[in-house]
């Protein structure tokens, strides 16, 4: 079984009456030729990682390598536990272990690029929050990992995944379709469902500029992994509602992919426009590198 | 083009910052590591452009050392490679070239300098999402990236020796999915890249080793995730 289009995917899942976690579970067997068990065990194994990553960000104040980020994802559940959080409290644990995992990684901690280490933060937020609101197995969430991989697979064949040639857009962007489609899954919905909420959270990210200070992988990556991770929780809510999204999933990954070919290279990782470029930006760059 | 796997979509699992800075990055290291294929002593690493410029905020020399301690991409270790190289009597500098403009920014130079006083050059490029590029072997220029399992013969350039190697892989039933071969110029050393689609076994090694005309034989194999085959010293 092999796909390298939604449209197939979604012909595929029909076809078989499987979800798309099962669709890319059994591509990854015959295409690749893993064995199913250990794909099922790698995966519990990321999935793993991920959890630690989200739950070490809150236990401590993290002091990262650059040092322009720490103590943030912490401050975030604190302030939640003594006010009622603005953004309800499943999007306020999203919020705050979307930011967390970048201090882990901010602060060469193990995390996993799902798709990237500059996006890390998306799809663990999503998911650790969506887990302990809704009560789903560590085994169950593994498995919508395979979805979330199935729309980041589609990324990386048919677009791109680097900021360097994507912008923001084609890490945080990519990895908050991968987190709707996943949790559009998780909470029921269908495959075509899934679909619709990856191509609207695309659609809402479209065009975000990869201008990190100083280079380095901290400000505002951080907070955009927030972003990523509340624009996925979003668009999973209105495609399990039924409202759907006009433009094809496929459409707005070469749509993606266009719009990250005409950024400018200031604003795809070399940290010469956007955040990167302006004064205070720079006086930190000159603070880190001097 | 090999399939792009689920695990590349959700991984690899990697100490952070940056999958091209620091799991890059080390993956070149390990690379450089295997082709040595010796005891280390000391190694030179020299850094251009982006990672001439930025390595100290991603951890770039941290990741590097941490390769050629043998250190996967999920190593916690990698964050004290520093000392860990220091504890094993490992000899390390790095020096940083940020005027030439010219190469990928993303290269390095690693010098490696055995136990047994045999020393080995490699430069390497990070090309993005933990991936990497070996361009130069020795000052030859050559093209593998470590996502099959990798064969890679030092040889004279002389007739027979590329017909005899392959007839080796074929006595063992391995097949080749790319094969490319690297010349300093005709007559001198001359490289045979194979990439195989099974592993090597260790007997087949050894028999293309006794070849009269071949000095060296590596196999790389660089598996993103979990530990290291054959690193445990």
């Amino acid at each position: 079984m092999n796909f390298a289009t939604g449209a197939a995917l979604l012909a595929l899942c029909e076809e078989n009456k499987i979800s798309i976690s099962e669709a890319m579970l059994r591509r990854e067997t015959t295409a690749l030729g893993t064995g199913r068990e250990d794909a099922v065990r790698r995966m519990a194994h990321s999935y793993a990682i991920m959890k630690k990553a989200a739950a070490d960000s809150l236990s401590r104040e993290i002091a990262t390598v650059g040092g322009l980020i720490g103590g943030e994802a912490l401050r975030v559940h604190t302030f939640s536990r003594q006010q009622k959080p603005v953004c309800g409290a499943l999007m306020a644990k999203a919020v705050a272990y979307a930011l967390g995992v970048p201090e882990i990684n901010a602060s060469m901690g193990l995390i996993v690029a799902a798709p990237t280490a500059g996006a890390s933060g998306v799809i663990p937020g999503c998911f650790c929050a969506v887990q302990e609101e809704f009560g789903f197995s560590d085994e169950t969430m593994a498995d919508a990992l395979f979805c979330a991989g199935a729309v980041g697979y589609l990324f990386m064949r048919n677009a791109t995944v680097a900021g360097a040639e994507g912008g923001c857009q084609a890490e945080v962007g990519v990895a908050s379709a991968m987190a709707a489609a996943a949790v559009t899954q998780l909470m029921g919905g269908a495959p075509a469902q899934s679909l619709h909420a990856a191509a609207v959270a695309t659609a809402n990210l479209l065009g975000l500029v990869c201008d990190p200070i100083a280079g380095l992988v901290e400000t505002p990556c951080q907070p955009r992994n927030a972003v990523g991770a509340s624009n996925a929780l979003i668009c999973a809510q209105m495609a399990l509602s039924g409202v759907t999204f006009p433009v094809p999933f496929d459409e707005m990954v070469r749509a993606l992919y266009r719009v990250g070919k005409s950024l400018p290279p200031s604003l795809r990782e070399t940290a010469q426009g956007g955040c990167a470029a302006t004064p205070t930006g720079c006086a930190l760059c000159k603070k880190i590198f001097s | 083009m090999k399939e792009i796997s689920v695990f590349d979509a959700i991984g690899p699992n990697m100490i952070g910052p940056s999958s091209s800075h620091t799991a890059g990055a080390l993956k070149i290291a390990l690379m450089a590591r295997k082709l040595a294929g010796c005891q280390i002593a000391g190694v030179r690493f020299l850094l251009y452009g982006s990672f001439a410029k930025t390595y100290k905020g991603h951890g770039t020399d941290r990741a590097l050392l941490g390769g050629i301690l043998g250190f996967s991409t999920e190593d916690a270790r990698i964050r004290d490679s520093f000392r860990f190289a220091r504890e094993q009597g490992l000899d390390f500098a790095f020096e940083l070239d940020t005027d030439n403009t010219e190469l990928h920014p993303n290269t390095v130079d690693i010098f490696i300098t055995c136990e047994n006083g045999r020393t080995l050059s490699v430069r390497g490029v990070s090309t993005g999402g933990g991936n990497c590029r070996i361009e130069k072997i020795d000052g030859i220029a050559v093209d593998l990236t470590g996502d099959y399992t990798t064969l890679i013969i030092r040889q004279r350039d002389t007739s027979g020796v590329v017909a005899f190697i392959t007839g080796c892989l074929s006595e063992y039933g391995i097949n080749i999915a790319f094969m490319s071969l690297y010349r300093e110029s005709r007559g001198e050393t001359a490289y045979t890249v194979i990439e195989t689609d099974g592993d090597i076994p260790k007997p087949l090694v050894e028999k293309i080793e006794r070849h009269p005309e071949i000095s060296g034989v590596r196999v790389v194999q660089i598996d993103g995730s979990g530990p290291q085959e054959g690193d445990a010293t």
